[in-house]
């Protein structure tokens, strides 16, 4: 387990984009956090660690953003708005989740049955006891040791 | 001469749209599926995000898209469909429908990108607007400011580097428990509300001084929630998302009219699903005004995802001869101006 704790959304960004550095073909990362934590913010970062350049928007109202210019193609899902898991069948997800890019999904835990072995499981949290802009960043490797603070 | 009547279908996002546009500036039909109840007439289902919906959906629509304008495949000059941006599965029912469409009735099929569609439903609301114009469009998936050079030639001059206008309307929505849609239900709640109660910081770009953040502004409403909840004190809720909704307005706003002012424009037209929120249209139209120039913005059902849209952009394609292949494909995160 690795816990990461931020002060700003740059920090956020910094983070993502140690782990966007590193990511190897076939990784998923399961991205949880309650709205505004910086789960896209974080996106953007690793999408920068990825060498991709173009703006990472919030794929909220998409579901799915793919972007290829980076070292790896980046799949950038965010399944809140899914009212089922069985709908991101609709979208054809087995060809991203067990292809040869990187899978970042958002609200991810909302499908974790659909979830191959070997996601990475990244929690964002906010305390706000130490201020509005600090963030708590914890990445394991099983979503049942995710149990936050 | 003869009217060009072109089939349109839009499938990029949730909707499944179908119409017949005449000269791409009339709409004879206009069918979107949440708005007839398909259920009771064909027997499809209820809207949902996966592609089984469209293809559900899409016949139907199409059926009553040729009956709304009393004609059949026979009476169609060309198939046009929307191929990107938006989600790869949705996007390829509408793809496959209209390339079968076109093979079987033997006429051309035109691809058209959604934001130009959006911006064509000014066409056919104001029949004697020309480019060049400014135009912003703003929806649930969507912010951009684009230069309209012409029917064929744009240009992004801004665009969110974080969240779409119409994504922030309904994050802050559900963080204040107004509910889905939260556009609507946002604009419906800041008229009891006072617009300079909270001041929201304005997010400016560095170096990109036409690009829009709204993620900041969100915290910021998430924040002061948080900061009330802590001290216990009450949210005036109308005050609140009044004065989020006043800072989102303003920066679409100056934007803009920096655009219109940079490029010595006299025509703005907003287009997509946000521009259908009150205070947007009253502060551009006010701006406009103010420096002599002609504003555009065209009625609610075309600002929402519609295929008549689609119809009048594809005219201006099958003017110029620019016709897809039988390969043309889904694009999910196709360019502006971008051409198959």
């Amino acid at each position: 387990m690795t816990v990461i704790e931020t002060h700003s959304a740059r920090e956020t960004a910094e983070a993502g984009e140690a782990f966007g550095r590193e990511a190897k073909p076939g990784d998923i990362y399961c991205l949880d956090g309650d709205l505004g934590v910086g789960k896209t913010v974080f996106t953007q970062g690793f999408a920068r660690g990825l060498g991709i350049t173009e703006p990472v928007n919030s794929p909220t109202f998409t579901i799915l953003q793919i972007y290829e210019e980076g070292r790896l193609p980046l799949y950038h899902f965010d399944v809140y708005r899914l009212g089922d898991p069985s709908e991101l069948e609709g979208i054809g997800y087995e060809e991203y989740f067990y292809g040869d890019g990187v899978c970042l999904v958002e609200w991810g835990s909302q499908v974790a049955d659909l979830l191959p072995e070997g996601t990475r499981f990244v929690t964002i949290q906010k305390r706000l006891d130490k201020g509005f802009d600090y963030r708590k960043i914890t990445v394991t490797d099983r979503e049942d040791e995710n149990t936050g603070d | 001469m003869k009217d060009i009547r072109i089939l349109a279908i839009e499938s990029s996002c949730d909707e499944t749209a179908a119409a017949v546009v005449a000269n791409g500036r009339e709409a004879l039909s206009n069918i979107i599926n949440s708005q007839i109840d398909v259920h009771t007439l064909y027997g499809g289902v209820v809207p949902e995000i996966a592609s089984r919906a469209h293809i559900q959906n899409i016949n139907p629509v199409i059926r009553a898209a040729l009956d709304g304008a009393h004609m059949t495949l026979d009476d169609i000059d060309a198939v046009a469909v929307t191929y990107g941006p938006g989600l790869v599965g949705s996007l390829l029912v509408g793809v496959a429908e209209a390339k079968a469409l076109a093979w079987a009735t033997g006429r051309p099929l035109i691809g058209v990108h959604h934001i130009e569609g959006h911006i064509a439903a000014n066409y056919l609301a104001y029949k004697d607007l020309k480019p060049p114009f400014a135009a912003l469009v703003v929806s649930g998936g969507h912010t951009h400011l684009v230069m309209v050079q012409d029917y064929d030639r744009f240009e992004i001059i801004g665009r969110t580097r974080d969240d779409a206008a119409g994504e922030a309307f309904d994050k802050v929505a559900r963080a204040v428990g107004l509910g889905y849609p939260g556009g609507p239900k946002i604009d419906k709640e800041a008229k009891n509300g006072n617009p300079h109660a909270i001041e929201f910081p304005i997010a400016h770009i560095d170096g990109a001084p036409y690009d829009f953040s709204f993620s900041g502004i969100k915290s910021a409403v998430l924040n002061y929630l948080n900061e009330a909840k802590m001290k216990g004190e009450t949210v005036n809720r109308a005050d609140l998302v009044a004065s989020f909704q006043q800072a989102i307005v303003t920066t679409l706003v100056s934007h803009s009219m920096q655009l219109v002012r940079e490029r010595n424009l006299d025509k703005l037209v907003i287009a997509g699903g946000v521009s259908a929120n009150s205070a947007l249209r009253a502060a551009m139209k006010e701006a406009c005004t103010a420096e002599g120039v002609a504003f555009y913005c065209p009625p609610l059902i075309l600002c929402t995802d519609n295929a008549a849209m689609i119809g009048s952009a594809a005219y201006y394609e099958y003017c110029k001869g620019n016709f897809a292949g039988w390969d043309l494909n889904a694009v999910p995160n196709l360019k502006l101006g971008q051409r198959a």
